[in-house]
């Protein structure tokens, strides 16, 4: 997965300036800025409502920022529209893993594919399946009739189909049972050693901590807190506030 | 026994003749599920689509001096361009309005090309050229009675089954195809593939207009004659057609066409030719009553 190397180590994969974002009237996101380098997890923490998600979306491409830039692997990117933007090499793996319901495992998967020529399909299937051996018990099987767990592997399946130079992952433990979600974290742990890249927004602040290695703390639409994962961890304030001790 | 096996020819003489009006409606309401499943919207200015390739066909083999089949194709690459122009200009800047702004601004595209017909046309009947679809009636003898199958109904038929095999081909087989099923589905996930929505809704016209220029050819070459309205009548009950087999259902227009043909003729034959209509939409309104998404509409609902 880790092909798309970067030209300059140096410079961050994803670097997003002063990003201002609204809803209507509503400022949803009040000028966040963040880097993440190649091979890192970095993670978005914070309180329902403070803004992770849509941070995540406007970075691909939903929304549109009203101020603020987005630079891809040294590219502006801003303004490039949701479409596009795994053409650019930024996959997201969506709130509520939104797995096309009516479509088969493999099919979804394709799709995951959309970007790439068809001769690249099939051996990126098959790492995808070596990953993820349940997809392939399920390869036949609808969508819509897979367990939570099972549609949110499918989720990050997909989202790993485009070869992305980087993972946008939004509350992938949503919704899931403590040993899915244990389960599931384990599963980016793997990924984050085979090399890739992600951005992870979660409101499992300590298993999101725990895996990462950097992290900035988002409250109202603002970074309060940012710094190494595992400090932030340790952090009495990041304590009362999302961890509940 | 005598009078039974006269019903009995009668009945599937009419079958027949209902499963022939009921292909027409089945082409016609593909177009409307799939624009609605896609794009979700009511394109109401569907029917007038067939209206125009009615002309176009007409004029292309009256007046232009093509072949039959040069005529069809021409009102099919001319149906097409029609609609992905219309849905180009009158749809797309309102993909963020209310869907009631949309409806309305369907009605009005509707309204327009019924007028620009009008007057490029005038409002008298045109008959429509018997040679554009030019094959002899099949006649067999059951117990010593006609049962008689129109050319037209065979052509009706037959066009109709192979359009259905390869739209299913298309639908299930193609990376476009599956493009489509996406955006019907969850049109954000389907950006996020790579997905572009405003090209997978412009093949969506398009593939809906040119069925509508083929409905056009097989409804006017069955009923003989046609004039700027031709459309609106067969397009509400084709719209009809798509509700009673589950909007944004393939399978389910296909199969509402049919059925809804079929209930017309027969009704109209056995109960009362005036009522044929209205046992229509009593059909559809109990339907509706008994399962509100059509006979093939899906509702799965959605795991946590």
């Amino acid at each position: 997965m880790s092909e798309n190397k970067t030209v300059n180590q140096d410079l961050p994969l994803l670097k997003v300036k002063d990003l201002h974002v609204y809803y209507g009237a509503i400022h949803a996101v009040k000028g966040i800025s963040l880097e993440v380098h190649q091979g890192e997890i970095v993670t978005l923490i914070g309180a329902n409502g403070a803004g992770k998600s849509t941070t995540l979306n406007t970075i691909a491409g939903l929304l549109k920022p009203r101020q603020g830039s987005i630079v891809l692997d040294g590219v502006p990117v801003d303004g490039t529209g949701a479409s596009k933007m795994v053409y650019k090499g930024l996959s997201l793996c969506p709130e509520g893993r939104r797995v096309f319901q009516h479509m088969t495992v493999r099919e979804n998967l394709e799709m995951g594919a959309y970007s790439r020529p068809k001769g690249e399909i099939e051996s990126s299937l098959e790492d995808v399946f070596s990953r993820f051996p349940r997809l392939k018990e399920r390869e036949k099987q609808i969508g819509g009739t897979l367990s939570g767990g099972e549609q949110q592997m499918l989720a990050m399946a997909r989202a790993l189909m485009s070869k992305p130079k980087l993972m946008m992952l939004d509350e992938p433990s949503m919704g899931l049972a403590p040993i899915l979600v244990d389960q599931i974290f384990g599963i980016i742990k793997e990924l984050h050693e085979s090399g890739v890249t992600i951005l992870l927004v979660e409101q499992n602040a300590q298993m999101a901590l725990s895996v990462a290695d950097r992290a900035y703390v988002l409250e109202t639409g603002r970074i309060t807190m940012s710094g190494n994962a595992a400090e932030l961890l340790q952090n009495d304030d990041v304590q009362k506030a999302y961890l509940g001790n | 026994m005598q009078p039974f096996l006269d019903f009995l020819v009668g009945f599937l003489n009419q079958l027949v003749n209902g499963i022939s009006l009921g292909s027409i409606y089945a082409i016609i309401a593909l177009g409307y599920t799939m624009v609605y499943g896609i794009a979700k919207m009511l394109n109401f200015a569907h029917g007038d689509v067939i209206m125009v390739g009615a002309y176009i066909s007409y004029c292309a083999f009256q007046y232009w001096g093509l072949s039959p089949l040069a005529s069809v194709l021409t009102a099919m690459v001319f149906c097409t361009v029609l609609g992905v122009i219309i849905e180009r200009l009158a749809y797309r800047p309102l993909r963020q309005a209310t869907s009631l702004a949309v409806l309305i601004t369907a009605i009005g595209m509707s309204y327009l090309l019924q007028n620009i017909a009008l007057l490029i046309f005038k409002s008298d009947f045109k008959n429509y050229p018997k040679e554009i679809i030019n094959v002899p009636s099949l006649t067999a003898s059951l117990y010593g009675r006609e049962l008689k199958v129109s050319g037209v109904s065979i052509v009706t038929i037959v066009t109709t089954i192979v359009i259905m095999v390869l739209l299913t081909l298309f639908i299930n087989r193609t990376k476009l195809g599956k493009a489509m099923r996406c955006v019907s589905e969850d049109r954000g996930a389907a950006e996020l593939m790579g997905i572009s929505v405003n090209k997978t809704i412009s093949v969506t016209f398009a593939i809906g207009s040119a069925l509508a220029a083929i409905a056009a050819v097989l409804l006017c070459s069955a009923q003989w004659n046609f004039d700027p309205y031709t459309g609106s009548m067969p397009g509400i009950k084709a719209f009809t057609a798509a509700v009673f087999g589950g909007i944004g259902s393939i399978p389910g227009a296909m199969l509402g066409g049919v059925l809804l043909g079929v209930i017309e003729i027969l009704g109209g034959a056995y109960i009362s030719t005036q009522l044929s209509d209205a046992i229509v939409f009593l059909v559809l309104i109990i339907i509706l009553l008994v399962k509100p998404s059509g006979l093939l509409g899906k509702q799965i609902r959605e795991k946590v």
